[in-house]
């Protein structure tokens, strides 16, 4: 069957390419880009001719830990905060209106004020309450300035990534809520196994850049003491005095976001291979 | 037409500007870095005016130098880098005259030499300052300073917390986060005897270590300004031989902060 109708329907054409002129906004674009790949050019050469190997040996097992630090609470903070956004994202969803009403408050409270913020009133605003919080039993988690970031973090990021989820979520469309149903799937099943595996699909963009947003974002938690790859940047430059500091934090920074794309890049791939046209 | 007039009206007003400058132009016009959150040296009153030591002994010198001053404050972290900028052209802040700084900034003489101290809270049971004394305990500074650098090579046996400035570790001894404070000694002292400061009570002052806390308290200024730096040595000698330093001094200290 197939091969008689290969046979008999030739497979269309391809349109002719395009002829692309040279105008004034290819040009514009030339001109940016190659002057942006001169800077970065220039940048890594003035890294590789300041290479200054006392400085290297002095601070790169500084930045070393502080890496390790950095890394530690954004993926620590990220676990907790998708565990809490479901359930947040589930009373978004809530015909319920209390319910919804709760969890936009709490999604906008979350969203709408600065992460600097939200760290800096837990970590001094926790030290206020040290009486109250003693008697709860839960100083010990708020003594230790690390506890304190990873909370406000996750607090923060489940607020983002429950507004990933809810949209995602809405965005499958309904009819597969109408056809899981006709087949007779609760709707607990129709959720786990027909709508969160698409809404998953359209989240994940999003997902990858709430991940690089926090990694970028965790660099003010030096303010409560922790000394993470910012907070050992800062202590190597106030020591040093060397602007080569700020430029090696930013490299490795740079180095930890095009890691995380290019892993987000391949899961794309993976997960939409079933709506790839080329085969 | 709109525009024009604007035009025209910021065009006189720059006018105008520049003739008052040049009608100030035999005098000096000096901008004066300081940080503004470390009393009793310099911080910011409740309506956002600047006071304090180093703030007195700024206006002073200014004084004796005839130049005109004002001031812009600046975060800590950030103070020479906006020194080397142009953002003002020294710094009056307590700064340590050490040998790191002085390979990026000229110094003046110092203006003032006092001692590091350790503050606890008042039911502590620490006894001394010695780093064995301290072993395991939790000690705040403020980050980027002398004394930070003193307490990550000296206290090896305890967590030493660095903190952006001298209010936040005072927030974290008071609630207990921290066991022991190292800072400037008078800083120390202004802070017990405020409201904020019945927390705690001072253990004890550090011997200065030179290599570390350097030779005192000077101003700093970009490098190879040396005209600059003779003028403010001139003033300091000045004001000292005059008793204007000893008016300001004893406005906030009962011993000459200038030290031996």
């Amino acid at each position: 069957m197939t091969a008689i109708v290969n046979e008999h329907i030739q497979p269309a054409l391809p349109p002719p390419p395009v002829r692309r002129r040279w105008n004034g906004t290819r040009t514009t674009g030339w001109i940016a880009l190659v002057a942006m790949v001169g800077m970065l050019a220039g940048l890594g050469l003035y890294l590789i001719l300041a290479w200054d190997s006392e400085l290297v040996a002095k601070y790169g097992p500084k930045y070393w830990k502080g890496l390790q630090i950095t890394l530690g609470l954004v993926a620590t903070s990220l676990v907790f905060g998708a565990a809490m956004s479901l359930p947040v994202a589930m009373a978004r969803l809530s015909p319920n209106r209390a319910v919804g009403a709760l969890a936009y408050c709490y999604v906008y409270l979350f969203r709408g004020t600065p992460l600097l913020a939200q760290v800096f009133l837990v970590y001094y605003g926790a030290g206020e309450f040290r009486p109250e919080l003693q008697s709860a039993g839960l100083w010990l988690f708020f003594r230790d300035p690390w506890n304190c970031a990873v909370f406000a973090f996750a607090l923060n990021t489940a607020a983002y990534q429950a507004e990933i989820l809810r949209g995602a979520i809405q965005s499958v469309a309904k009819g597969q809520w109408e056809a899981a149903e006709a087949l007779g799937l609760t709707r607990f099943q129709a959720f786990r196994k027909i709508i969160l595996p698409q809404a998953l699909i359209v989240a994940l963009r999003p997902y990858g850049n709430e991940i690089i947003l926090m990694l970028k974002g965790s660099a003010i938690v030096a303010i409560i003491t922790v000394l993470d790859l910012m907070g050992e940047t800062r202590r190597a430059y106030s020591r040093s005095f060397d602007f080569q500091t700020y430029l090696w934090a930013a490299v490795v920074y740079l180095l930890m976001v095009e890691t995380i794309r290019n892993i987000w890049e391949r899961l794309e791939k993976r997960l939409t291979r079933h709506l790839r046209r080329d085969g | 037409m709109r525009f024009l007039k604007q035009l025209t009206l910021t065009a006189a007003a720059l006018a105008t500007a520049a003739a008052l400058s040049s009608a100030q132009a035999d005098g000096m016009q000096l901008k004066i870095g300081t940080e503004g959150a470390y009393p009793p040296f310099n911080n910011l009153t409740a309506d956002g005016k600047l006071e304090g030591f180093d703030v007195d002994i700024a206006k002073a010198l200014c004084a004796e130098m005839k130049a005109e001053c004002t001031f812009v404050t600046q975060d800590w972290d950030g103070i020479i880098p906006a020194l080397q900028a142009g953002k003002y052209d020294a710094i009056i802040a307590s700064m340590s005259i050490t040998d790191e700084r002085k390979k990026k900034v000229d110094f003046t003489e110092k203006y003032y030499n006092t001692p590091p101290a350790i503050a606890v809270p008042k039911d502590s049971a620490l006894k001394g300052t010695s780093p064995a004394d301290l072993a395991g305990a939790a000690i705040g500074v403020q980050g980027s300073t002398t004394h930070s650098n003193y307490s990550e090579a000296t206290y090896t046996d305890s967590t030493v917390r660095g903190y952006p400035t001298a209010d936040e570790y005072k927030l974290d001894i008071a609630n207990g986060r921290l066991d022991a404070v190292v800072d400037d000694v008078t800083v120390l002292q202004e802070w017990l005897e405020s409201d904020d400061g019945t927390c705690c009570k001072l253990l004890g002052t550090i011997t200065p270590d030179p290599a570390i806390h350097g030779e005192g308290a000077g101003i700093a200024i970009r490098k190879g300004e040396t005209e600059l730096a003779q003028k403010f040595n001139a003033a300091i000698k000045a004001i000292r031989a005059n008793g204007v330093y000893k008016s300001i001094n004893d406005k906030y200290f009962t011993f000459d902060a200038y030290g031996g």
